[in-house]
Order: C-alpha cells, then structure tokens, then sequence
C-alpha cells in the first residue's frame, strides 16, 4: 500500500505547477486548463483521504467537484469566445480596462 | 511501513509521468500541445484513482475530464485559431519573480506539513471491504445522503448552459435590437 | 319636552353651516328660506319650551347638552337652563328675529354678500341663544362675546363704505372697543363670584347670595357694580353708550334685530338675572337706578337735535334702555323684562320702517338720480302718500314708543314710572322721586322727538328729488312690518295691570319677582304729558314745515345753543377723544416710538443682542470655522486623496494575474501563519 502522504506530495506538485500556470502564462485556455489541474490535484487529496478513513463521502465529493469544475468550463470558455469576439485576443493581459 | 517494492515502482513512475506532463502543459507554446498534455496527465490521475479503491471517479475522470472537458477546450483552441499566442508588449516586471518565490514557499509549506511533523498521515492504513468504491455504493450514497446537493447540481449545470448560449449567442441579440431600432 | 331645547340652538346652527357651505350656489331665494326656517324653527322649540314649563308646573329645568371644563371643584357644564325668564327671551329672541329675518330677505336683495349675511345673522341668533339659555355665567359670557363679535361684523358689514371708505369699519372697531370694557367689569365680577361662591352655576351663586345677606353686603356692592360697568358696555348705558349710534352704520335689519330688539337688551338680562345679588346692595341699586334714568334723558335730549333717520332711533334705544336699567335699580325686574319685551316690538317695528323708508328713498335716488343722504331727514317730506304701509306701520310704532293709550309702550312704560313712583312716595325713598322725575321728563321727549320725526319724514312735500320718486316695498318687508305693528298694538296685553301674567310667570324664576298695581295718578300724567308734547310737536314742525332740506331746525329759534350741544350729542365723543382715545394714542405711540422701535428694536435688539450675536458669530466663522474647523476637514480630504492617488490607485492594475498573485500572497502568509502558530 502506498502512503497517504505520497499521494498527498504528489498531489501538492501538481498543485504549485497548476499555480505557475496561472500566474505565469497569460493565454487564457491555458489559464484554465493550470485551474483544472489544481482542480484535479485537491480531488486526489478528496479520494486519497476517502481511501485512509474508509469513507466513501470523499469520492462523492469528487464527483460534485468535477460537475462544478464542468459548468465552470462551460461558462469560462464563452467567456472566453466572447471577449475573442471583441478583442481578437485571448491575452489575459489585454484585458486589463478595469484599472485605477 | 513501507510498501512493497513493485507497488512503489509503479506509484513512483506514474508520479514522474504526472509531474511531467503537467509541466509540459506548463511550459508548452502551443496550447493544443498543453491540452495533450494535461489528458495525459489526467490519464495517469484516473489510475491513480484506480490504485487508490475509487473506479467510479476513475471512470468519470476519463470520460468528464479527459474527454468531455479536454475535447470542449481542443474545440475552442480550434474554433478560435488561438493555438499561439501574439508576442506582446505588456511586461509585468515583479511578476514572474515574484511569482516563483510564491511557489517555492507554498511547495516548501506544504511539504514541510505532509512529510514532516505537522500531520500524522498514512500510518493507520485500512483494507477496504470489497465492493468499497463500486459504481453501486456510490449511487447508493449519492441518491440517499448527498440527493439535495445532488439535485442542486442539475441546477448548477442548467445554470451553466443557459450562461454559455446567452454569453456566445450575442449577435442575435444585437440584430434584434437593430431590428426593433428601425422598427 | 325639555330635551327638545338643544334643537333651539341646533337650527341656526344648521342654517348658518348651510349658508357658509353652500350659500354661494343656492341664490338669494334659498338662502333666505334656510335662514328664517332654522330662526323660525327656534322659534317652535321655543314655544314648545313653554308649555313644556307649564306642564312642568313652572319648575326650572336644566338640561346638558356636554360637560365642558371640569377642574379641581370647578365645573362648567354646557348646561341650558329652562325658566320662565330664559324662555321668555328665547321666544322673543326667536320671534322677533324670524321676522326680522324675513324683513332682511326683501331689504339685503341683491347684495353681493348676500348669504354672507345671513351666516352673521343665524350666528348672531345661535349667540343670543346661548346667552339666554345659560345655567353659568362662564356659558353666559360666552354668549355675550358672541353677540359682540356678531355685532362688530355687522356693523362693519359694509366695510368699504362710509367716511373714507372706512367710516363703517372704524364704527365696528368702536362698538367692538368700548364693549371690551364692559366685558373687562364684567370679567372681573365673575372672577369675584367664584372667588366667594367657588361655582359660576346660576343656582350656588343665588342661593349663596340669598342666603348669606348682609356677611357679604360689601362683596355683593362691588360684584354688582361691576356687572353694571358690563351691562352698561353691552346695553349702552352712561358712560359707554357712544358706540351705539355708530352702529347704525349697519344694514338696517341688524339695528334692528341686534341694536334695538335683542342684543342691546343682554345686559339688562344679565341683571334681572343677578338679581338677587343686587337685592343685598341697595347703594348698587340706587346707582343702578340713577344712572339709568339719566342715560334716558340724556339719549332723549340728543335724539331731538339729530337729522338722521336711523341715530335718532338709535338715541332713542339708548333711552329706552335707561328705563329698563332704571327699572332694574329700582328692583322692578317684571317692569324691566315687560318694557323689554314691547320695545323689543316697537323698536324693531321703527327700525325696519325706517329701514323700509331708507330702502324707498334709495329706489327714489336710483330713479330720479339724486344721490343725496338717504337716511338724511332732511332730504325726506311728504312720505306719507307713496309709503302707505309703512306710513301707518310707523305711526303705530312711534305712538307706542310715545307711551299712548292702549298700546303696548303705555303698560310698560308706565309700569316703570308707577314703580319709581312707588319707591319714591311710598316708600319714601329720594333716589326714586329722582328718577321718576328724570324718567317723566325723558318721557315727554320721546314723544316729542318722534312726532318730529314723523312730520320731517312722513308729511309736507318731498325736499329732495329722491323722496319725490320713493316708493313703496315689496312684501317681504311689509308683511313683517305689519305682524310686528300687531304685536306693538297687542304687546302690552302680556301684562294688564289686572292680571299681571308676565309678573306672575316670572315669579317662578325668582320669588320676589312682582308686578306693580296700576296708579291711576301715574298713568293719567304721563299720558297728559305725552299728548301735550305730541301737540307742541305739531305746532313746531306741522305748522312751519321745513323749507328746503338746508334749512335750520325750528326748534333752533326756542332752544337755540342748548340745541346744538344737543347735536353735538353733548360733546361727549370730543370729551372721550380728547381724555382718553387722546391720552391712549399718546402712550401707544410712546410704546411703539420710544419703548419700541428707539429702546427694544433699536438699543437693545440692534445694539446689543445683534452686535454681539455678529460679533460672536463673526468670531465662529472666521478663526474658528474658517481656519480651525474647515482647514483640518481640507487637510483630511487632501491626505485622503493623496493616499489614494499615491498608494490605492497604481494597486488596481487592471492585471489578472496580477490579482491572482495577490491572492497566492494572501494564501502562502495564511498558511505560514498558522504554520507558526
């Protein structure tokens, strides 16, 4: 069996590349895409948890997690589309408007 | 306690896999390559759910994940033709420093508490019954304990789609008001 | 029965609010009927009040209508009273006003005030009624204002005619004024009254009177000579009769109802209702007596000299009012409530035939376009075939004011004189030889005076074009004026000598309320001297009738100066102007000038309240606003700004990523946070 805290290393990697990501590229999609990978890093942890205490309340939550993180797409990529439709860009420091 | 070798070898490589394809989704300039990348990476976590007694998630991990939500995003890469991005001008100049000083903190934090002192974990490991896990237990649970959330979600994805026809169908809109303008 | 007596008030309540709402839009018709239906409706009530009071064997009844001030041992209800006394002016206020009322329809056609009128008018008679009807003297005096406001109103009803377009407004002004000092005797009695009594209720303070006689002899002279000041005011006694002649400024129906029949009459009410206060001050009642048998010849002397139809009536009312004060004094209440009744008759029966005159001469100035004074005697003569009517209705009236045998005026007035003659010789008193002295002789004027002025008016030729072309009224004028000439002729049949029914039916009020016996010597002398005086009269003025309407009075040759004090009303006006309206003007305008306007409002308002307010204030909005306050209030905006400008404003960069590496911040010092903990 291979330890929790294994799991939870790992998990915490994908974590901080998924942070680089957005904090570092600025195309949008690839933006998203660093959120999903956190997204999918914090499910790890969910089952990794559900497999040491037994409980199967973990995993369901996993299972809303992606539901939401699907919707979330959903929106986040019209978003997307749209400011493309106004912009011709999907540089997130294009869109930068909103400033003092 | 130490797992077995093989176990390890195979926990190890598949780590090494993971890590790496989330890097290259990172650091690749073309974002069809960084969406290759990350269903690979996604691949490997739906094994790892497999290891870890959870094959319903693992399932709807490749499905959701790895093919409806990847699929979606290579669609709008394709749909936009925003596979590069346009050398520009902005330089946010403290960012990127700044930015890796983060991380190396939030990664020597976080280390520092998994794998030292702080928390206690995986020293009480427990064999699940057979059938923990199963795509039935699961539905057992989702429809008894979790119906509500579980109903509310339905609501969240309607949410969801309305949004994406109402934010991506603007042109029709804008011809109606055009429309009712010459009107 | 008795509970029926609210309504009395009700109807001219009714019709006034009537009148004040929709006056307007009803017309003249309408308006009229309301306002002598809700008087003559009173007027049932009112007869119904008596036989009420019979069936009720005579014993007074009191009915409450609302509780109105209740403090500590002071109550004053709004009680109305039913006696023999408040029901006999009830019916006469009510009568006599219902004909007036109809008598007003005909003379105020066409006035653009018209409904105006009439809601004065019901007023007035609500105001009369509360008076009569009170069971306090607090409710009484509430009466007794109402009827002064009533009568200022309708003095001044043409208010923009008259000496300077003013002449009819300062009349009002006048009237209102010197009844105010009344009002202030008045006042002062009944603050007296409840000081020794502790009520104002008519039954505790006769009966405390009544019953503690002499103890409070001092207190009772000083009560009652303070009524007398208020009577006086209101009935237009010596000293304060001068605004009753200026009064006359009102419409004619108004000297009627209100200066001649009913209002004027308030404060001999007032003391036949105090009588028994005055039964235990003898010095008060000779004062009383004195005073009005002098006012009587007074108000005579002054109506023979005058040339104006409606002020020698008016005179003659103040005379008529000295008899019936006299009579009170001389403690002859029945012969002062029956002269009260038949010259409410007579008098408003010449009032209106006089207003009747006016009303024809007017018609006759409008035809002939003569404007002269329509109301100037002098401008009248030889009435008598054009005004047939009121030719007769007029002589009825003055014959019975004249006292002559059998009609009404002679029973009464000659109750009066047999009373003083009686206090006099019988009982030996030289207060009541005096006044019947003084009363005989104001007798013998008054019938001398208005055979004057019947002959001016009524006979020889016409003296100006505008009585040349009078005519006769309409009958809403005359019908009245004959049911009121009726009642002049009959009046006196309420009190024969030999039945004394008024005397017997105001017994049940007060006990020693009594009718006088018939004197035979009295009477015989009186009627003597009036016949004689009517024949003088003729002699005078049917014998050599007046030239032109410029020229002198006849009687100038015989009296000669005395006649003009008389037309001068004794000077009594430049007597007042010069003492007291003189002396006022003089303080007034050293209160508004000196203590006023140079003292208050220049020194102390400008000087020192102002400067040192500018002064303080200037301090407060210079140094201390200006640079203190608004200086630090700048400051903080300006560092407020500056923070913003300087440190907030390069903060918001409008990055994402940016915002997205403040929260990795956020999120790694949290954690290191609680990593430390």
């Amino acid at each position: 069996m291979i330890p929790t805290s294994y799991y939870l290393a790992l998990s915490v990697i994908l974590f901080a590349i998924g942070v680089a990501g957005v904090l570092l590229r600025r195309n949008a999609i690839i933006l998203f895409m660093a959120i999903e990978l956190m997204l999918n890093s914090a499910n790890l942890v969910f089952v990794a948890y559900s497999r040491q205490f037994g409980a199967l309340d973990g995993q369901i939550l996993v299972f809303f997690v992606m539901t939401v993180a699907a919707a979330e797409v959903a929106v986040g990529l019209a978003l997307i589309v749209t400011i493309f439709r106004s912009k011709a860009s999907i540089d997130v420091d294009d869109i930068s408007m909103l400033k003092g | 306690m130490l797992p077995n070798i093989p176990e390890l070898v195979i926990f190890l490589v598949l780590a090494v896999i993971a890590v790496a394809a989330a890097l290259g989704m990172l650091a690749s300039s073309n974002a069809i390559y960084s969406a290759l990348f990350l269903v690979v990476n996604f691949g490997v976590v739906a094994t790892f759910y497999l290891l870890l007694g959870a094959p319903f998630i693992a399932m709807a991990q490749v499905t959701v994940y790895a093919g409806a939500i990847m699929v979606l995003f290579l669609f709008v890469i394709m749909l936009l033709g925003a596979e590069k991005m346009k050398q520009t001008s902005h330089n946010l100049l403290w960012q990127k420093p700044l930015s890796i000083v983060l991380i190396v903190l939030l990664l020597s934090i976080s280390f520092y508490v998994v794998l030292g002192q702080g928390v206690s974990v995986g020293s009480d490991l427990m064999q699940n019954a057979s059938g923990y896990g199963s795509p039935s237990a699961i539905g057992t649970l989702l429809f008894q304990k979790y119906l509500f959330p579980f109903e509310a979600t339905s609501i969240l994805l309607l949410a969801a789609m309305v949004g994406a026809v109402v934010l991506t169908g603007v042109r029709r809109q804008r011809r109606r008001i055009r429309k009712s303008r010459r009107l | 029965m008795f509970e029926l007596v609210p309504f009395i008030l009700l109807f001219p309540v009714l019709g006034l609010l009537t009148n004040l709402v929709f006056g307007r839009y009803l017309g003249e018709r309408f308006v009229g009927i309301i306002a002598s239906g809700a008087v003559a409706a009173s007027f049932i009530v009112s007869v119904i009040q008596v036989f009420a009071l019979v069936n009720n064997n005579f014993h007074v009844e009191t009915v409450l209508v609302a509780d109105w001030i209740t403090i500590g041992k002071m109550y004053l209800p709004w009680q109305i009273r039913v006696d023999t006394l408040s029901v006999t002016m009830m019916v006469l206020v009510t009568g006599v006003g219902t004909l007036i009322h109809i008598y007003a329809v005909g003379y105020m056609h066409g006035d653009k005030r018209f409904a105006r009128f009439f809601v004065y008018l019901n007023l007035f008679v609500v105001m009369m009624l509360v008076l009569v009807a009170a069971d306090n003297y607090l409710m009484l005096f509430v009466g007794w204002e109402g009827v002064g406001i009533c009568s200022y109103l309708l003095i001044g009803f043409w208010y923009d005619k008259g000496d300077d377009n003013l002449g009819n407004a300062r009349a009002g002004r006048k009237a209102f004024v010197v009844n105010r000092i009344g009002d202030f005797g008045f006042l002062i009695a009944m603050f007296m009254i409840f000081g020794a009594v502790g009520s104002l209720q008519f039954d505790a303070v006769l009966y405390y009177f009544e019953n503690h006689g002499m103890e409070v002899g001092q207190l009772a002279t000083t009560i009652t000579l303070l009524l007398l000041v208020g009577a006086a005011g209101k009935s237009a006694q010596i000293p304060l009769f001068v605004w009753l002649p200026d009064a006359m400024a009102g419409p004619t129906p108004v000297s009627a109802l209100i200066h001649a029949a009913t209002m004027v009459t308030a404060g001999i009410y007032m003391m036949v209702r105090s009588a028994p206060i005055y039964a235990i001050a003898p010095s008060s009642q000779m004062t009383v007596a004195l005073l009005g048998a002098g006012t009587a010849l007074m108000a005579g002397t002054i109506a023979l000299a005058q040339w104006d139809i409606k002020r020698v009536l008016a005179y003659s009312t103040i005379s008529q009012l000295g008899f019936m004060v006299a009579a009170v004094g001389l403690g002859a209440h029945v012969a002062a409530m029956f002269h009260l009744i038949t010259h409410a008759f007579f008098k408003a029966l010449l009032f209106l035939s006089a207003g009747s005159v006016i009303h024809g001469v007017e018609h006759g100035a409008h035809k002939s376009d003569d404007h002269c004074d329509p109301q100037d005697m002098r401008n009248m003569g030889g009435l008598k075939d054009k005004m047939k009517i009121t030719f007769g209705v007029y002589v009825v009236g003055a014959i019975a004011l004249a006292g002559i045998f059998p009609l009404s005026g002679f029973w009464s007035k000659d109750e009066i004189l047999a009373d003083a003659w009686h206090v006099g010789m019988v009982e030996g008193h030289w207060h009541g030889m005096t006044v019947y002295i003084l009363l005989a002789l104001a007798a013998v004027i008054t019938a001398f005076y208005m055979t004057r002025q019947i002959i001016l008016v009524f006979f020889g030729s016409s003296r100006s074009a505008a009585a040349n072309h009078a005519a006769e009224n309409p009958p809403t004028m005359t019908v009245p004026l004959i049911g009121l000439a009726i009642l002049s002729i009959v009046g006196g049949g309420i009190n024969l000598p030999w039945s004394h029914t008024l005397g017997s039916w105001l017994e049940h009020t007060h006990h020693f309320f009594h009718g006088i016996d018939f004197n035979l010597t009295v009477a015989l002398t009186s009627t003597a001297l009036a016949v004689a005086s009517i024949f003088v009269g003729f002699i005078v003025y049917y014998r050599r009738p007046l030239e032109s309407s410029t020229a002198p009075d006849p009687l100038m040759s015989v009296l000669g100066p005395s006649l003009k004090f008389f037309y001068n009303k004794w000077y009594i006006d430049e007597l007042y102007g010069t003492t007291f309206v003189r002396l006022y003007e003089w303080k007034a305008r050293f209160l508004a000038f000196k203590v006023d306007r140079d003292f208050w409002h220049d020194f102390v308002h400008n000087q020192i309240i102002l400067k040192s307010f500018k002064n303080v204030s200037g301090t407060l909005s210079g140094p201390v606003d200006r640079l203190g306050i608004n200086k630090f209030f700048d400051g903080l905006a300006y560092s407020v700004h500056n923070i913003a400008v300087k440190v907030l404003r390069p903060v918001q960069t409008g990055y994402v990523r940016n915002y997205a590496l403040g929260v990795m911040l956020g999120v790694v010092m949290v954690l290191g946070i609680m990593l430390i903990r």
